[in-house]
């Protein structure tokens, strides 16, 4: 049995199709990441997964349980930093790792929790006195007190800096290898490259690609492409004079999609042939990045993260609810 | 199954950061001492009730003509007492420590000329009493001048009377009203203010992923209350005994207003947080149920001193009860009127708590 399994799950909002029938079974000791914009429909899917939603439609089974109806039990089993995880403000990460032993009734080494979040610098800073980074390792602290077999992450890096992000990549890396199935939202590509086994991407309620970043581009991407630096008049020139389809995409770059590696040859030649200036050239695939802007039809800002037409600049980490 | 651990590992950690703030402890505990300070200091000798009670034992013409007299005192409310009640007792039952005893042989004797005496119950130390007893004194100066034709000594004397030593004073009411002060104002703040900010920032969803159900955790935050309330109970005491020289009677009694008032308002708190969509209308319901309860509900001055439809307005208040009861047993050491209270109190408790915990969710659906 997987540990998540769940199949067409829908929750609507009024008119909002927040959760329009998604599918997906994640197995044990697996990262699985689940990708999109803001107001995906992320946060919905793992809350309801975490049994904090009810959904419409659809079967859940989250270590072998309904989690709206068996939440109690469920939660004694799973870990879970929401997001923006935030705690009581006059309280510190050890007491608060005491409390949720107290609360789960386990015995359980602080300090060794601590280490294992690279919290213990801070193990007696009142919450309302920790960095965005160390709250989120907080949350880590808490999520990991009941020792659980499946842990959700609700955007664990979301508006923190290069390296409070790095950390808790650390933290979730360190989780992994102790066997841990986790199930990660995300808006960062590189945050899901990076962390995930395999990828959820999701846009509009929907999953729009599954799998691992080379099955994604394997079949949503190009195949392979040749771009040379060049103006506009060569790329007519290399059209005219060959049998390529050759792209000019501004700025001074020209695409050839190649369907054989010997078409680089022959577009090769052509340029050399036309006598014109012409600058630096590569072979490239798709990237993941580049499969995922073409799906959620967005780009990706000087942060990484994605942007949307409709969330352009309403990067506030919250999805719509 | 509610667990103790549980309960108790919530107590310590909301407990903890109680007392790590500063201005919780400050309006839970300090603030109504300072309101005691500043009131016992003002009124220490003020109080407004002029009710009396009257019992006439006597059948004769005189008490009558006496009584229309007494009755056409403006400032007096007569209030009538049947011959076969236990005077004292009577008194006792009705919080008061005014009366007028008419005896027996009142008529018989003023028509023979024969020395009688009123017994006034009253407190010297009181306003209300000074009203009285002046009003009788110069009744009974009207009737010896109108049969005698002022040549000769008095008929009707006064016998004056105290119900028990050191009747209750200004500041005796206002301990018990600013007990029932605190425990009104720091459970019912905190939990509206706590209950729509936990939600707002997704507490309530984050305790809901641990074992700690939401019964267990309401329990935790009134049992706080009540050991706060109760260590607020003695502080105030202690300040109104020794400061200003209350006189107060403590009796197991208090025991139930100091569990059921703390329960109430932290559950009625709990229900303004839930009921309201964010922290600006909680706050705003909560000022709106709070203020007028704590000015109304005989806190800072006897209900007895407000005009009449203030207090009926009181009488639907939750927080009179328990000051009522407070100063039942404290006050006036009536333990049946007190017994009333604590059954009022139990009812209202038991109907908010319901409500609220029926109503406060962990998660949404």
């Amino acid at each position: 049995m997987n540990p998540v399994e769940i199949s067409s799950l829908k929750k609507h909002y009024g008119d909002i199709k927040a959760v329009d029938g998604i599918s997906f079974t994640v197995s044990e000791g697996e990262v699985f990441g689940l990708l999109g914009p803001n107001g995906a429909g992320k946060t919905t899917c793992i809350e309801i997964l975490e049994g904090l939603r009810k959904r419409e439609e659809g079967t859940v089974k989250v270590l072998g349980l309904d989690p709206w109806r068996k939440g109690y039990e469920l939660h004694k089993r799973i870990g879970v930093i929401p997001q923006g995880f935030t705690f009581h403000e006059k309280t510190s990460p050890r007491e608060a790792i005491k409390y949720y032993a107290d609360l789960f009734n386990v015995a359980v080494d602080a300090d060794e929790i601590l280490r294992e979040v690279l919290l213990e610098d801070s193990a007696k800073n009142f919450f309302e006195n920790l960095s965005g980074g160390q709250k989120q390792k907080m949350g880590f602290a808490l999520s990991l007190v009941n020792d659980p077999e499946l842990l959700f992450l609700d955007e664990p890096t979301t508006g923190l800096d290069p390296n409070a992000r790095r950390a808790i990549w650390e933290v979730i890396r360190g989780l992994k290898k102790k066997g841990k199935t986790v199930i990660l939202t995300t808006h960062y590509l590189e945050e899901a490259q990076q962390l995930a086994d395999r990828v959820a991407i999701m846009d509009h309620g929907k999953i729009v690609a599954m799998g691992t970043s080379d099955e994604i581009i394997e079949q949503h991407g190009s195949g392979e492409r040749l771009e040379i630096q060049g103006s506009e008049k060569l790329a007519d020139y290399v059209r005219a004079n060959t049998e390529l389809k050759v792209d000019y995409a501004g700025k001074g770059l020209i695409s050839i999609p190649l369907r054989k590696k010997i078409d680089a040859l022959a577009a090769l030649a052509a340029v050399e042939q036309s006598g014109m200036d012409w600058g630096e050239m590569q072979t490239r695939r798709d990237s993941l990045e580049d499969v995922f802007v073409r799906l959620v039809s967005g780009t990706i800002d000087e942060h990484g993260e994605i942007k949307t037409k409709e969330n352009n600049g309403n990067a506030d980490g919250k999805g719509r609810r | 199954m509610p667990s103790g651990k549980r309960i108790l590992a919530d107590l310590r950690l909301f407990g903890r950061g109680y007392i790590r703030n500063a201005a919780g402890l400050f309006f839970g505990l300090i603030f109504p001492v300072v309101l005691i300070l500043i009131f016992g200091a003002i009124f220490a000798e003020n109080t407004g009730a002029v009710t009396v009670y009257v019992q006439n034992q006597d059948s004769g013409p005189i008490s009558d003509s006496f009584l229309g007299a007494l009755n056409n005192v403006t400032r007096l409310k007569v209030e009538m007492v049947d011959p076969s009640q236990n005077f004292t007792q009577y008194l006792s039952a009705h919080s008061s420590s005014d009366g007028i005893i008419i005896p027996e042989d009142f008529s018989a004797s003023y028509l023979a000329g024969m020395p009688v005496n009123l017994t006034v119950y009253g407190n010297p130390s009181q306003t209300s009493s000074a009203i009285i007893s002046g009003a009788v004194d110069g009744l009974a100066d009207y009737f010896n001048l109108k049969y005698y034709n002022q040549n000769a000594f008095p008929v009707i004397g006064i016998d004056p009377a105290n119900l028990r030593a050191g009747e209750p004073k200004y500041i005796d009411f206002l301990v018990p009203g600013l007990i029932g002060f605190s425990i009104l104002v720091s459970p019912m703040f905190s939990m509206v203010s706590i209950s729509s900010e936990y939600k707002k920032h997704k507490l309530f969803k984050q305790m809901s992923l641990t074992p700690l159900t939401k019964l267990e955790w309401l329990a935790s935050k009134v049992l706080f209350y009540v050991l706060l309330s109760a260590f607020s109970f003695l502080l105030m005491v202690a300040v109104g005994v020794f400061v200003f020289g209350a006189n107060i009677t403590l009796s197991v009694w208090l025991i139930p207003f100091l569990i059921l008032g703390p329960m109430l308002f932290c559950s009625l708190g709990m229900l303004v947080g839930t009921v309201t969509k964010s922290i600006e209308s909680a706050s705003v319901l909560g000022n709106i149920i709070t203020f007028p309860m704590m000015f109304l509900s005989g806190t800072f001055f006897p209900i007895s001193m407000m005009p009449e439809y203030l207090r009926t307005v009181a009488h639907g208040l939750p927080l009179f009860y328990v000051i009522e009861g407070l100063n039942n047993v404290m006050t006036y050491d009536n333990i049946t009127s007190a017994l009333i209270d604590i059954a009022v109190v139990t009812v209202i408790t038991v109907i908010v708590f319901l409500a609220a915990a029926k109503l406060f969710k962990w998660r949404e659906d």
